[in-house]
C-alpha cells in the first residue's frame, strides 16, 4: 500500500507530528481571529470562521498526500493552507481582490488553490459531493493514483449531492472518502431537526459504505480515522467519516447565534475545546513547554499581518475581467457589451487605461 | 458518404469521438449494452467497454455532478439525459457548477463536458417525453446551447462540441431522428459552433427557426414560393452563443421575419431574436416580427399536433408579414 504521509513533512518523528498539528490548528485559529477583526473594521466583506473545527479540518486531511485532492464543502480553508496555500492567496481571497486566484468573482470565504489539488466551490450545498466522485472515477479510469477526500457539512447531508455521491461512489468503487463535520448547526439548523438518524455515519449503510462516527475535537482520533479512510480509498473501497463537534461562532459575520441557540451549551463545548484538549495533552507528555503556544501564535500573527499589509496594497481590479472566463474566449456578444459599458466609462472618466475595448 | 439517419449521424461522432480519444467516455441511463432508449449510444460498449460506455443509477443529478467532477480531472465526459423532460434535477449542477466553474475559479478550473438530450415533441409523448426547455439553459452565461437539424450538422456539431473546452448542451429534436436521411462523410469533421446555416435562400421573408422546426419551416417555404413568396430560412443551429450578426443580416435581407419554435412563446427564444432585430435593425423592418410557437401550455399529448407550429400556421404567418 502507499504510505499515507502528509504533504508538508516527508516522515515525522511523533513528537515533530505532533507540534506540526498543533501549529496548523493553530494557524486557522489565529487566521479565523484576524480575519473576523478584518471583516469588523469593514476591510474585507464577510467572514465565517472554524472556532472550534480546526481537530476536525486539520485531522480529517492530514492523511491527505500532495497528489491527493480535497473537494471543499465550506470551512476547509485552514487545510489548504496546511497543504501548501500560500497565506497571500488566502488573504487575497478574503479581499477579493486582483491577486485573487479567482479574479474577486467569489465571495470572502470561498477558497480555491490548484496547486495543492483544492478545486473552487460553489456557495450551493452539497453539488461538491458529486463532483468528487466524478473526479476519484478519473483517476481510476486513467490509472492515476489519486485519492479524494470529499467534504461537506452536516446540513450537506440533506442534499442531492450527498445521496447521489454516496450512491454513486459505492457502485462505482472509487478511490474517495466523505468527511461530514458535523458541528451541530447548518445555520440555525440543529442536527437533531436535520434527520432523524441516530448518527449521520448511519446514513451510508444504505449506500453500502462502511461509515464511521469519531469525536471531531480530538485531532489524534481524527488522524487515526482518516488514515484508516483514506487506506480503504487506496483499495477503492470508499467510506464516510462523521466528525462530532460544534461551530464555536455564528455560521458567519453576518449571523447572530445566540437568536437560536443556548449559550449553556456553547460553553458545555467551550470546556471541551479542540486546541486547548490538544495542547494539554502534549504538555503532559513533555512534548512543548509551556511558552510553545504564545510563541506559535505570535509568529502566525506575525506572518499573516504582513501579509495583510501587503494585500491592502493590491492594484485595482481589471474591468475586462467582468467578461473573462465565462467562456475559453471571450464571445462576440460579450465584447460587444463590454465595449458599449467602457465607453461610458470613458467618457464618464471611470476607466483607467488597459481597460480599453476589446476588437469586435 | 453514407446516408444516415439523424441517431445514426449522433451513434457515428460519438464512435468517431471515442476512436480518437481514450479520454472520451459516454453514460447516462440505460446508454450501456441497451444502446439507449432511442438507440444513440448502440455499440458503444461492445467496442469501447464497460469503462467507458455504461449505464448509471437513476440520477440525473448524479449523472450530471459526476461529469462535472471528470471534466476537472483530465477526461471528456458525455452524459446522457434520457429525456429533456428529466434534466431538472440536474439543472443545478448545470446552472450553479458547470457553467459558472471557469468564471467563478479565474479559469483555474474548467468543465469540458457535453450533455447530450433528446427534445421537443411529435412522438405522443406527453407532458414529460415532449417538453423544449432551450430558454431555461439560454439564459446560462458560461453554457453553449446547440441544436441540429441534419445527419451531417449532428455529426460535425457533436463532434464540435466535445472539441469544445467549456460545456456544451446538446438538444436532438427526437421527432427527427429518423424522419430525416442526409448524407454524412465518414471520420472526423467538425462545423463550428455559433454559426447559423442558411436552409434557404430567398429575398422575401427571412424565417428563424431550429431543431425539428427546420424541416416544417422548408415546407412551409415551399408553399409560399408556389404563392409567389420566396422565404430566406435560416438554421440557427447553436442557440448559445448565437450569431447574432448573421441574425441581423438575414433579416435585412428581406425585412420580413418570422420567428418558429416549439417551445412556450412567453420568454421564449424568439423573443430573444425579437428583440436583437428590434435593436440593431428595426428601421429595416417592414412588417412587425411575427412569432409562430408552441402555446404558453404544458405540453399536450392526443393534440399535440395542433400545440406544435406546422407548416399552415408558419404559412400564414409568412403570409401575414409579406402582406402587411
Amino acid at each position: 500500500m502507499a504510505s499515507t504521509r502528509t504533504s508538508a513533512q516527508p516522515k515525522l518523528t511523533k513528537a515533530q507530528e505532533a507540534q506540526a498539528l498543533l501549529r496548523h490548528m493553530l494557524t486557522i485559529r489565529v487566521l479565523d481571529e484576524r480575519m473576523l477583526k478584518l471583516q469588523r473594521a469593514g476591510r474585507v466583506g464577510f467572514a465565517g470562521s472554524a472556532t472550534g473545527l480546526e481537530a476536525s479540518i486539520i485531522g480529517s486531511a492530514w492523511a491527505l498526500r500532495p497528489q491527493d485532492w480535497l473537494w471543499s464543502g465550506l470551512r476547509e480553508g485552514g487545510a489548504a493552507v496546511m497543504r501548501g496555500m500560500p497565506l497571500a492567496d488566502y488573504i487575497a481571497q478574503m479581499y477579493c481582490n486582483s491577486n485573487d486566484s479567482a479574479k474577486g468573482r467569489q465571495m470572502c470565504n470561498h477558497f480555491q488553490h490548484k496547486g495543492t489539488n483544492y478545486p473552487s466551490w460553489s456557495s450551493v450545498i452539497g453539488t461538491q459531493i458529486v463532483h468528487g466522485v466524478g473526479a476519484a472515477y478519473a483517476a481510476k479510469l486513467r490509472g492515476v493514483d489519486e485519492v479524494h477526500a470529499i467534504y461537506g457539512g452536516d446540513g450537506s447531508t440533506s442534499s442531492n449531492g450527498f445521496h447521489s455521491g454516496l450512491n454513486f461512489a459505492g457502485v462505482w468503487k472509487v478511490p474517495c472518502y466523505f468527511v461530514i463535520i458535523d458541528n451541530g448547526w447548518a445555520i440555525s439548523v440543529c442536527s437533531r431537526n436535520q434527520t432523524a438518524a441516530k448518527s449521520y455515519a448511519d446514513k451510508a449503510a444504505a449506500y453500502g459504505l462502511p461509515g464511521f462516527e469519531v469525536d471531531g475535537n480530538d485531532v489524534t482520533a481524527v488522524v487515526a480515522a482518516s488514515r484508516k479512510c483514506h487506506a480503504l480509498a487506496l483499495k477503492h473501497q470508499p467510506s464516510l467519516l462523521v466528525l462530532k463537534s460544534y461551530r464555536m461562532m455564528g455560521h458567519s459575520s453576518s449571523d447572530d447565534p445566540t437568536k437560536y441557540r443556548d449559550e449553556k451549551e456553547v460553553a458545555a463545548w467551550q470546556k471541551r475545546d479542540p486546541i486547548n484538549a490538544f495542547e494539554k495533552k502534549l504538555l503532559a507528555a513533555k512534548l512543548i513547554d509551556k511558552k510553545h503556544r504564545a510563541k506559535a501564535e505570535a509568529e502566525i500573527a506575525a506572518m499573516i499581518d504582513a501579509e495583510i499589509h501587503h494585500q491592502e496594497a493590491a492594484p485595482k481590479m481589471a474591468l475586462k475581467t467582468l467578461v473573462e472566463d465565462v467562456y475559453a474566449e471571450v464571445p462576440r456578444h460579450l465584447r460587444r457589451q463590454y465595449n458599449s459599458f467602457i465607453a461610458v466609462a470613458e467618457r464618464l472618466g471611470h476607466a483607467t487605461p488597459g481597460d480599453g475595448a476589446f476588437p469586435l | 458518404m453514407a446516408t444516415l439517419t439523424l441517431i445514426q449521424a449522433v451513434n457515428d461522432a460519438l464512435k468517431t469521438a471515442m476512436r480518437t480519444d481514450p479520454n472520451v467516455l459516454v453514460f447516462g441511463e440505460d446508454v450501456g449494452p441497451k444502446g439507449g432508449v432511442f438507440l444513440a449510444t448502440d455499440g458503444l460498449t461492445k467496442e469501447f467497454g464497460e469503462k467507458r460506455c455504461f449505464d448509471t443509477p437513476l440520477s440525473e443529478d448524479g449523472i450530471v455532478g459526476a461529469a462535472i467532477g471528470m471534466a476537472t480531472n483530465g477526461l471528456k465526459p458525455i452524459a446522457e439525459i434520457q429525456f429533456q423532460d428529466f434534466i431538472f434535477p440536474a439543472f443545478d449542477q448545470i446552472v450553479s457548477e458547470a457553467a459558472k466553474l471557469r468564471y467563478r475559479s479565474g479559469g483555474q478550473y474548467t468543465c469540458p463536458l457535453v450533455i447530450r438530450t433528446p427534445y421537443g415533441g411529435g412522438i405522443r409523448g406527453g407532458l414529460y417525453h415532449s417538453q423544449s426547455g432551450e430558454a431555461y439553459f439560454c439564459h446560462t452565461p458560461g453554457l453553449k446551447v446547440v441544436i441540429p437539424s441534419t445527419p451531417y450538422d449532428a455529426k460535425g456539431l457533436l463532434l464540435a462540441s466535445i472539441d469544445d473546452p467549456d460545456p456544451v448542451l446538446f438538444l436532438e429534436p427526437k421527432a427527427l431522428y429518423r424522419s430525416v436521411k442526409g448524407e454524412v462523410p465518414e471520420g472526423r469533421y467538425t462545423v463550428d459552433l455559433s454559426t447559423l446555416r442558411t436552409a434557404r435562400e430567398g429575398t422575401g421573408v427571412t424565417v428563424f427557426c431550429y431543431g425539428a422546426m427546420v424541416p416544417v419551416c422548408l415546407r412551409a417555404a415551399e408553399q409560399a414560393a408556389a404563392k409567389g413568396i420566396e422565404c430566406h430560412v435560416v438554421d440557427l443551429r447553436t442557440l448559445l452563443p448565437l450569431d447574432e450578426e448573421g441574425v441581423i443580416d438575414a433579416a435585412k435581407r428581406t425585412g420580413r421575419v418570422v420567428v418558429v419554435h416549439e417551445a412556450p412563446r412567453f420568454c421564449g427564444f424568439g423573443g430573444e431574436i425579437s428583440a436583437i432585430l428590434a435593436e440593431n435593425c428595426i428601421e429595416w423592418m417592414e412588417a412587425p416580427i411575427v412569432r409562430v410557437t408552441g402555446f404558453d401550455t404544458p405540453f399536450p399529448n392526443t393534440l399535440e399536433h395542433h400545440y406544435m407550429p406546422d407548416d399552415r400556421r408558419v404559412l400564414d404567418a409568412v403570409e401575414h408579414v409579406w402582406n402587411y
